[in-house]
């Protein structure tokens, strides 16, 4: 049985190497039963996708002057 | 560092470039540890840069070209040294078991305080400038280590193979490091912004 700390760990490694049908199971009963784990899960990939668009921001609209098109 | 004269008025502002060189550094600095070489990539990348500045329309555009070139210039210098000459074994994470207590109790469940909290729509968080300042800031205060091996994956996008290749550490090693730095940027983001007062 995984606990919590043990899950999260998972969790995390499915993001480098697929895990075994062994993990996957066993993190599939521990979902099922933990509503913070689930949502860790959901936020690392928030967390993915915040890194990817760190450096990038200036992409999306902003209030910044400079950014604005000439009149 | 200079703009060329026929650039727009934004990029003449020497403040502004020095204080992007400087972040630009630091990211380089905190990625390749060494010191020279990060400054060469950051020269280059600015001069390459500058030369296409007159089709930029403001600062904001500008920074984020910038970003790219450093970005795929600090891509190429990790995979063509290929490995570091000693293994980087920083001990910065030394409190980090004692961190993990902080959130897990004795039988590894979550301390009741510690719990994942719904974040909303992060979506909209994306939007706003101030959410990008807690997250820099929660950034910064990762282990210098977490820090650098975390954006090396979800940055710039490096396989786990190829940091461990880089860094001289083991798989092992490398998943106990991104846990961790998850862990900590999640709760900082919780309590800096999703879950926060603000």
């Amino acid at each position: 049985m995984l606990d919590c700390r043990e899950a999260t760990g998972l969790m995390s490694q499915a993001r480098e190497r697929p895990l075994s049908l062994r993990e996957r199971w066993a993190l599939r009963l521990h979902r099922a039963m933990c509503s913070a784990c689930r949502r860790f899960d959901r936020q690392l990939d928030v967390l993915r996708e915040a890194a990817r668009r760190f450096a990038s921001r200036a992409d999306q609209p902003s209030a910044d002057q400079d950014d604005a098109p000439p009149p | 560092m200079s703009a060329p004269p026929d650039a727009p008025a934004q990029l003449q502002d020497s403040q502004f470039l020095e204080a992007l060189r400087r972040q630009m550094l630091n990211f380089a600095r905190l990625q390749l540890r060494d010191d020279d070489l990060a400054q060469d990539v950051v020269q280059e990348s600015l001069l390459s840069a500058l030369k296409n500045a007159g089709s930029f329309r403001g600062q904001a555009a500008f920074r984020t070209w910038l970003f790219a070139i450093v970005k795929n210039k600090v891509v190429d210098a990790l995979r063509q040294r290929q490995r570091w000459v000693q293994p980087d074994q920083s001990a910065d994470d030394d409190d980090a078991e004692e961190w993990l207590d902080r959130l897990f109790d004795r039988s590894g469940h979550w301390q009741p305080a510690q719990q994942p909290r719904p974040w909303g729509d992060p979506q909209r968080s994306f939007e706003d400038e101030r959410f990008w300042q807690v997250f820099a800031v929660c950034l910064d205060h990762l282990p210098a280590r977490q820090g650098r091996i975390f954006m090396m994956r979800e940055y710039l996008g490096l396989e786990a193979d190829e940091i461990c290749n880089n860094t001289g550490l083991t798989r092992t090693n490398l998943h106990v490091i991104l846990h961790r730095a998850r862990l900590r940027l999640r709760e900082c983001l919780g309590n800096g912004w999703f879950n926060g007062a603000a």
